[in-house]
């Protein structure tokens, strides 16, 4: 078991090792000067800080609303769901407990 | 035994006892001190201390070394069920939530009188220019944290993890103290004093302090009985 | 409550929220944030029942701690359980509608703070009847009583504390066409609000019915 666990944090460490060097790799290439070009900025998908959009329309609207409404659901469905399993664990210990009782339970 | 009576007592047993050792008292005083200085430290700018967070830090130091001071002293009364004797005493049960009350605010004050001059001190914050704003911020906001939590910790006195349980329970509902402690002290510290706000907390906290209180005395005793 | 009123009140709910839907999309926009303001027809009647459930829990452990009722500890847990389940709704619904209006998840509003705070008195009330051992519902319906009367001093502070770092909150004024989705969502969660009480409270009552029949074989 030690020595499955220590095996599974050196592949771990290994991965993250080797994840790390493309991502150094990528950080120091150099920032190359920005020769001038012909082709548009929309073309080379970079847009000047001024131009970015407001933080309001990163996310469209449709999904933030779905995304609140379906949430209502899936917590009301979900509270639901666990009051149900609350109460089946409850109603199969209450027949258990009933049974012994009625098989003549212990009374001293 | 007269209520008043009894709370005199109750009062006067806590603080010999308090005067006697002296525990409670330092240790709270250095928890509060040290409090200042850690949020001191954190609250950083250009490697120098933000003089604007005085009002917050000396109402956050009060807060935290107020819990602890109230999880002791009724640590205390846990330890040889003393509580419970009392809770056996053919006396008005408020009024040993008032005894209690008054022992907890008494070292809170002298808690505050440590505390408050060195926070002036370590922040420039002119704390005492506006002495009975200032003093009816720190007398209102005490009273009503005190108030709530000697009721949380006289509850919690028998109950399991109370250690935990105290702060979880004491800091979301003393939230409107805190706010107004924090706002109006600011109110006295800013640089255009704004001596109406300051006023408009201390009457809200005025306002928390009766509520809270009779709160407190109506459900000590269906809350500590079996 | 009988299991006939139950399933009534069930389908009533049920047909309330499948028609909820239309008279939501029929409601016109709000002039300045458009699309996302529809979420406002369920996130502000949850936020009331919220409230509304907050001060039910309070009553009911009145009630429990100077009546000794069983039965308004089992209400009081239960109405408990739903504040922090509704107060979840708000605080995940609220954040979604401001990334929008206001470009930011969080940013201290009055009544969202405010129901951050009440969210945290009653879900320290759930944690205290969890891990507080023996004895812990009365301690818990003292907590309840003083969280319920915490309400108007919380919204009082935040809302005040609010002003003094001016952000305006967007409150819509409520014109015509969206008061009637608006009141017809609320009596429709008022409605669920009751439905999983009374689920809730069923609960409850089951688990003293065993606790009573554990008793009983004790001898």
């Amino acid at each position: 078991m030690k020595e499955i666990m220590e095996r599974g944090i050196g592949v771990a460490l290994l991965v993250c090792a080797l994840m790390a060097v493309p991502a150094r790799a990528q950080q120091s290439a150099p920032a190359q000067p920005q020769t001038p070009t012909t082709t548009t900025a929309a073309q080379e998908g970079f847009v000047p800080v001024d131009q970015l959009p407001k933080p309001q329309d990163t996310i469209p609207a449709p999904r933030l609303v779905a995304a609140a409404y379906g949430f209502v659901w899936v917590a009301v469905l979900v509270y639901v769901w666990s009051i149900r399993r609350r109460l089946t664990t409850v109603e199969r210990e209450l027949q258990a407990v009933s049974r012994r009782v009625d098989s003549g339970g212990r009374s001293s | 035994m007269t209520f008043a009576a009894t709370v005199w007592l109750i009062t006067r047993k806590d603080l010999l006892i308090e005067a006697r050792s002296r525990e409670i008292l330092y240790t709270t005083i250095f928890f509060a001190v040290a409090c200042v200085l850690v949020f001191a430290f954190g609250f950083v700018r250009e490697g120098r201390a933000v003089t604007d967070a005085a009002a917050g830090i000396l109402w956050i130091a009060i807060a935290f070394s107020g819990t602890l001071a109230l999880g002791r002293a009724f640590e205390r009364e846990r330890q040889n069920e003393t509580l419970r004797a009392l809770m056996l005493a053919p006396v008005d049960r408020p009024a040993l939530y008032v005894g209690k009350l008054l022992g907890v605010l008494i070292l809170l004050a002298l808690v505050e009188i440590v505390l408050v001059p060195l926070v002036a001190l370590m922040f420039q914050a002119p704390l005492f220019q506006h002495i009975w704003l200032m003093l009816g911020l720190l007398g209102g906001g005490t009273l009503g944290f005190a108030a709530v939590g000697t009721l949380f910790a006289a509850m919690l006195v028998r109950a399991r993890s109370r250690d935990v349980l105290l702060p979880l329970l004491l800091y979301p509902m003393t939230i409107p103290v805190l706010i107004a402690g924090v706002r109006g002290t600011a109110a006295l510290l800013q640089a255009d004093v704004d001596e109406p706000m300051a006023r408009a907390w201390v009457a809200m906290l005025a306002f928390f302090d009766v509520v809270f209180i009779t709160l407190a005395l109506w459900t000590f005793e269906p809350v500590m009985t079996e | 409550m009988t299991n006939r009123t139950f399933t009534i009140l069930a389908v009533l709910a049920a047909a309330m929220f499948l028609y909820a839907p239309f008279m939501i999309v029929a409601a016109p926009y709000e002039s300045t944030m458009g699309l996302v303001q529809k979420i406002f027809y369920f996130h502000a009647p949850i936020g009331m029942v919220m409230f509304l459930s907050s001060f039910v829990s309070g009553i009911a452990s009145a009630r429990y701690l100077f009546g000794k009722r069983a039965s308004a500890d089992r209400a009081a847990l239960a109405a408990a359980e739903l504040t922090v389940l509704f107060g979840l709704i708000v605080l995940v619904t609220g954040p979604l509608w401001a990334r929008k209006a206001w470009g930011v998840w969080w940013q201290w509003d009055a009544r969202l703070t405010s129901a951050l705070v009440m969210w945290l008195i009653f879900l320290a009330y759930l944690l205290l009847r969890k891990y507080g051992g023996p004895g812990s519902d009365r301690l818990a319906a003292g907590v309840a009583i003083f969280g319920a009367a915490n309400a108007p001093f919380v919204y009082w502070s935040v809302n005040v504390w609010r002003t003094v770092h001016p952000k305006t909150t967007v409150v819509p004024t409520l014109q015509s066409g969206m008061r009637e989705p608006f009141w017809f969502c609320f009596v429709a969660f008022v409605l669920l609000y009751v439905l999983l009480l009374a689920m809730r409270m069923g609960l409850e009552h089951r688990r003293a019915e065993l606790e009573t029949l554990y008793l009983e074989t004790q001898g």
